[in-house]
């Protein structure tokens, strides 16, 4: 009896190898903005595709693909040459890929950030970053002496918005008297202009600085200035080991196995994915000691109860700068809300570039 | 001892040979690179230079990434003729985007056969005005153009930042830095089904053309090459110098504004602000590649587009980094210059004996 069933799972198992070979043409590709090299971004797109690579399946990538004209023909070639799904990591791909998508509905397609999904082989997926930005906040807050938090904006679309708004909201918290003063660069990374912008926020009080901006420039001016700072997209705690408290990480790769595994094996399906520190996509790297184990403590009993969906970043109640109620008193922000956020919280210092 | 002496005979034919044996150099100097990389150089080199034009898809990105930069160079051309030094090529393609992007927004859901064309011929203007001043500023104030120009492309570039992240940007794109897309009537017409390759290659043409005729066939011709030859003698002939380093802006700005708006109305669809990857750029290179002739600059450009594909396909077939692509265009521009510096002067080798000296 026990011989007979080993015997069928041998069989079974050797099936599933057999068709796992067959399947041994499956190929992802990938289409970055920058180079995998930015230690940011694109950097950790190519951590998810080397893990991808890991669990045994094929892939290409293609970097620092601009988003204008050549986009359309970069991820049209990979679909032409083979791939089975493609991921387009930056914004700016998104009417390229559904362009492409119309033309090739055997492939599929994930669109990072985007929110166009034209047709049925297109799926979008974003991380919920303004969860780290919640606990981020509650160490600025706890941490600032000057009550001045400095933040490096890139493009005033909802999600830096978003990022912000949550920052602020857990800093006001801790801290009642915290202000947040934000740079715009319009830049997702130039190094030169966000360490200028860091100076800049140093040099207006700021002892806490903040970026949502790719490069690794604005974590070593504070080093060099001694305030504190948090790394974006990867862990930067080696560019400015005093300085940086934490890093906010994206980590798309059990996303990217996931999805490549069902694309493989035919359980792939359209869907809007947008996961948090829940699912693993946004992580927070190691805390800095310096902080005190009292903080790190709150901090990582904060991060559970974000990660579990007992505290919401966004809990009423909650104010524009005017006054004006946004999420009122009891309730959470719902993702319609958060997706479209265009207007700054209470606290937030200026207006948003229009 | 080394002295280097000027050649006082070139022949033409050789002349129009080196830019061939540039390319050739290069295909050789790649293939050591590759080798040097651990490819087979002639893996390599195929996935680089073949396989991205073997299909007529292929072909057709060709000449959709050739357009713009022939165009710009075709304009460069009068300039660099002329010693005038248009480095702002960028700013004035960017200016000429901004500026038919524009009217394209102000006619969004508009039809009529005239939509397309008044926004063209507006790209035009926008960078035509956009090149006269550094002219201007060169003819009445004794600047540099060279600065000028290329300081200009910071300001073309941030201007187009700030339309497509405030003023202009897509009233339902959650602020994303973009325009709405343009309605049909303002897109250039695709030649082909299922291909990129749209009308503005027949503006491209066209002012190939007309270039070769101004430079060749008639007196402002004449005025550019005497004045690029020898400023001294384009003087004492009597040519009206000022104006004539306005026009020649003025033709290499429109034909940057031309090629803005192709890119603008053909294969983006929309203003944002990565409309060009330094094509005004890359276009020194195609002008200069192909001997500052209409002809040559049309052969010149489809070789450079080419190294820009074959970077893209040596990457997705070889996983060869993609800066080889830059490599290629930075070889060919070497041994052009170097193949040309011994095409006028030579070099004599005259060891230790002093008799002469």
């Amino acid at each position: 009896m026990y011989k007979n069933f080993l015997r069928y799972i041998i069989s079974v198992l050797f099936f599933l190898g057999v068709s796992g070979q067959a399947n041994a043409d499956f190929k992802v590709g990938f289409v970055y903005v920058g180079p995998t090299g930015d230690h940011g971004w694109t950097y950790q797109h190519d951590e998810g595709r080397k893990a991808v690579e890991a669990a045994g399946i094929k892939t290409t990538y293609v970097e620092s693909v601009p988003e204008g004209a050549d986009a359309e023909r970069v991820i049209r070639q990979l679909a032409q040459s083979g791939h089975d799904l493609i991921f387009t990591t930056s914004f700016g791909y998104m009417d390229p890929t559904n362009k492409v998508a119309k033309d090739f509905p055997n492939v599929k397609f994930e669109h990072a950030t985007g929110y166009k999904r034209e047709h049925s082989n297109v799926s979008t997926y974003s991380a919920r970053f303004y969860e780290g930005r919640t606990l981020l906040g509650h160490m600025a807050g706890k941490m600032t002496k000057t009550n001045v938090i400095g933040y490096i904006a890139s493009f005033p679309i909802p999600e830096v918005i978003r990022g912000i708004n949550a920052m602020t909201l857990a800093a006001q918290k801790v801290n009642p008297d915290i202000k947040t003063k934000i740079v715009w660069v319009f830049t997702w990374y130039d190094p030169g202009k966000e360490s200028e912008a860091a100076q800049a926020l140093i040099d207006q009080g700021a002892d806490v600085i903040m970026q949502h901006t790719d490069s690794t420039a604005p974590v070593q001016v504070a080093e060099k200035a001694g305030v504190w700072s948090f790394g974006q997209a990867s862990d930067m705690q080696r560019f400015a080991p005093k300085s940086i408290l934490t890093s906010i990480i994206d980590d798309w790769a059990p996303y990217y196995v996931e999805r490549s595994i069902a694309a493989r094996d035919g359980t792939w399906k359209q869907q809007d994915t947008w996961h948090g520190l829940k699912e693993g996509m946004v992580a927070m790297a190691p805390y800095n000691s310096a902080m005190g184990s009292d903080l790190v403590k709150e901090v990582e009993q904060l991060q559970k109860d974000l990660a579990s969906g007992k505290t919401h970043s966004f809990t009423g109640p909650i104010y524009d700068q005017k006054g004006n109620i946004l999420v009122a008193e009891g309730s959470v922000a719902d993702d319609g809300m958060l997706a479209g956020m265009n207007v700054y919280v209470k606290g937030v210092e200026g207006d948003i570039p229009q | 001892m080394i002295k280097i002496e000027k050649r006082n005979d070139v022949s033409p034919s050789i002349y129009f040979l080196t830019p061939i044996l540039a390319i050739f150099l290069t295909l050789f100097g790649g293939g050591i690179i590759f080798y040097a990389l651990g490819f087979n150089p002639l893996e390599a080199l195929k996935f680089f230079f073949i396989t991205p034009i073997s299909d007529l898809y292929g072909f057709s990105e060709l000449l959709v990434k050739a357009t713009p930069l022939c165009l710009i160079a075709i304009g460069l051309s009068f300039c660099f003729k002329s010693n005038n030094w248009n480095i702002g090529a960028e700013g004035q393609l960017i200016f000429g985007g901004i500026v038919g992007g524009g009217v394209a927004l102000l006619f969004y859901g508009h039809d009529g056969f005239y939509v397309l064309p008044i926004i063209v011929l507006s790209g035009a203007i926008g960078g035509m005005i956009f090149a006269m001043i550094p002219a201007v500023l060169k003819t009445y104030l004794n600047t540099n153009e060279i600065l000028v120009s290329l300081m200009l492309v910071y300001v073309a570039k941030l201007l187009l930042d700030y339309l497509v992240v405030g003023p202009w940007s897509n009233p339902e794109g959650f602020n994303f830095p973009e325009t709405r897309q343009f309605s049909e009537s303002a897109r250039m017409p695709i030649l082909f089904d299922g291909l990129r390759i749209h009308a503005g290659i027949f503006i491209t043409l066209i002012t190939v053309f007309l270039s070769w005729l101004i430079l060749y066939k008639t007196y402002l011709g004449f005025q550019i090459k005497v004045s690029g030859l020898s400023l001294k003698t384009a003087k004492y002939a009597g040519y009206k110098g000022k104006t004539m380093i306005i026009i020649v802006f003025m033709i290499s700005g429109a034909c940057a504004g031309l090629a803005g708006v192709g890119e603008i109305t053909g294969p983006i669809g929309q203003l944002h602000r990565n409309i060009s990857p330094d094509y005004g750029f890359t276009a020194i290179i195609v002008a200069f590649l192909g001997r500052l002739n209409p002809v040559g600059i049309i052969f010149a450009s489809l070789i450079v587009a080419l190294t820009y594909l074959g970077a893209e396909t040596a990457q997705i077939f070889l996983q060869v980094p993609k800066y080889t692509g830059q490599v290629f265009q930075g070889m060919i521009l070497f041994f052009l210059l170097g193949s040309d510096y011994l095409l006028f002067f030579k070099i004599k080798f005259l060891g230790l004996k002093k008799n002469e000296l």
